[in-house]
């Protein structure tokens, strides 16, 4: 399929969903529009709420507040599971002792420390940083785990025999290796450490994406809280599309990433 | 004469104890003088390798001395360079970067190592490619990163295991003559594992030939009185080549018969 058509057809996707939208909401093939409006509000509403969410500059403030909690997250989160992965995958009888309780603590869902996190670092930033951090710290951790693990053996042995010292191989062999399996998840834990600030947002705070949807629904402002969806998704999109162009830099080495 | 390395009377086991113990190696004797490139040929699974590693000290024999140069070897063999039969560049370093690293390690400043890195590619026939990374290299021309990695730190003893195995067959040859122009300069001790008898007798001067394995043991031992320098790909059709190579042949056959029975049994098994 050639560029300009891939785009046609994915341009028309959208089309077709907000017009479908628009007329179960507009016309009574489903029932009353009236209720069904108040439902699923109508594509026209949502669109002039995100405009005078811009046009008056309120979102900004809310999109800042999500940013540095989600870039605190993954920031803190990632550098603790690199270091804790490292540490246990260069002592197996250590990782070999903490491997339930490790995988214990992956399988809790993460909501449910929502509330204590709130009760331990108040109802600010931090307690969204801290929901986040869990979500990411396991996936890096597991990631640097395993590139610890895989270094090709054949490389090992080779810089062993040119001489590294252990410092050396694990600056020269083992870190590269590892940070190119975070590498390979950054688009995974960067969309983690976002679901871990707004989780924590909607569920108490003041401000954040999250805090908004959770406004608009505590209003029944359907309006409101497609429109933060939208924004949210835009958001992370964005973020996304930031990670794809750091991954080609960081990644030339490697054979896929060749554009 | 002071000999470069010299296994005395090496066995080499894997697994635990008792009857688990695989012993691939079982009194090996080999002594490689300095100067003189030795080729060792076997089948496949006989140890060979496993020879290898032990003079590069990454294995431990369980009985016998590794000698290098004259002193008990400790630890890893650091007088010894050595080209894999796998990739073993580091992929994340552009082949100048594997180049350099090698001495950066030693404490080379970084300026000087790079200088030195250019001119090797440039001797291994990779002037301009300094910038790519492993991936964007042939199998052959990854293999010359490699061996200018191991050769610019100037190593003793150089051990090599079926370096060109990986490669195709046009490849190998024209491999083969960069290693010994290289070799020629400097002539160090070479340890040369293949299964590839002409490759042997075209590159060497000793060609020994291993049994088939478990307990496999050194039971050839062949002079090759080629002139050099030599042309690997035109050396195969002289008459002295040919003579050679029916004679060692006729012993290695043996044994790789051998093996490829051992093979089959246990396939059956």
């Amino acid at each position: 399929m050639s560029r300009t058509v891939l785009t046609t057809l994915q341009i028309l996707v959208a089309v077709v969903a907000v017009a479908l939208w628009w007329v179960i909401t507009q016309t009574s093939i489903l029932g009353d529009p009236a209720r069904i409006q108040f439902f699923f509000s109508t594509p026209a509403d949502v669109f002039w709420q995100i405009v005078a969410w811009f046009r008056s500059g309120e979102i900004w403030r809310h999109l800042w507040i999500t940013l540095v909690e989600a870039a605190l997250a993954f920031v803190i989160g990632a550098v603790a599971a690199m270091i804790a992965g490292f540490w246990l995958a260069r002592r197996p009888r250590l990782a070999a002792v903490f491997d339930p309780y490790v995988k214990a603590a992956n399988a809790l869902p993460r909501v449910v420390l929502a509330p204590i996190f709130t009760l331990w670092f108040g109802l600010g930033i931090w307690s969204k940083v801290a929901l986040g951090f869990t979500l990411v710290f396991f996936i890096v951790f597991f990631n640097v785990y395993q590139g610890v693990k895989e270094v090709n053996r054949t490389v090992l042995q080779n810089a062993r025999m040119l001489g590294m010292t252990e410092r050396q191989l694990l600056r020269h062999v083992y870190l590269p290796s590892a940070l190119s399996w975070v590498f390979s998840s950054l688009h995974v834990s960067i969309g983690f450490a976002v679901v871990g600030a707004v989780v924590g947002e909607y569920l108490g705070s003041s401000a954040g994406l999250g805090y908004l949807i959770a406004q608009a629904e505590g209003m029944f402002d359907i309006a409101g809280v497609f429109a933060g969806m939208f924004v949210l998704s835009a958001f992370v999109l964005l973020i996304d599309w930031g990670v794809t162009l750091v991954e080609r830099k960081l990644l030339v080495w490697q054979p896929d990433n060749n554009h | 004469m002071q000999h470069a390395v010299r296994l005395d009377n090496v066995d080499i086991s894997f697994g635990g104890t008792g009857k688990t113990v695989f012993r691939a190696v079982a009194g090996a004797n080999l002594s490689v003088a300095k100067g003189e490139f030795v080729a060792i040929v076997g089948p496949t699974g006989s140890g060979k390798s496993t020879l290898l590693n032990a003079a590069a000290g990454l294995l431990k024999p369980s009985a016998g001395t590794v000698e290098i140069q004259g002193q008990p070897l400790q630890g890893l063999n650091g007088r010894a360079g050595y080209l894999f039969q796998a990739d073993a560049l580091m992929p994340w370093k552009t082949s100048r970067d594997n180049v350099a690293i090698a001495l950066e390690i030693s404490g080379t400043p970084r300026r000087e190592a790079l200088e030195r890195a250019e001119e090797w590619l440039e001797k291994v026939g990779l002037k301009g490619f300094g910038h790519r990374y492993p991936h964007m290299l042939s199998g052959g021309q990854r293999k010359r990163v490699a061996m200018a990695q191991v050769l610019i730190r100037d190593p003793e003893i150089l051990l090599m295991d079926e370096p060109f195995g990986p490669l195709d067959a046009q490849t190998r040859l024209i491999m083969g003559d960069l290693l010994l122009d290289l070799w020629q300069q400097d002539r160090k001790a070479v340890m040369f594992v293949t299964h590839d008898l002409e490759e042997a007798i075209a590159l060497a001067d000793r060609v020994v030939i291993m049994s088939t394995g478990p307990d496999a043991k050194l039971i050839g031992d062949f002079t090759i009185p080629l002139a050099r320098p030599r042309d690997v790909s035109e050396i195969k059709l002289s008459p002295e080549f040919q003579e050679l190579h029916r004679d060692i042949w006729h012993l290695l056959k043996e044994q790789v018969l051998k093996a490829y029975g051992n093979q089959n049994r246990e396939e059956r098994a």
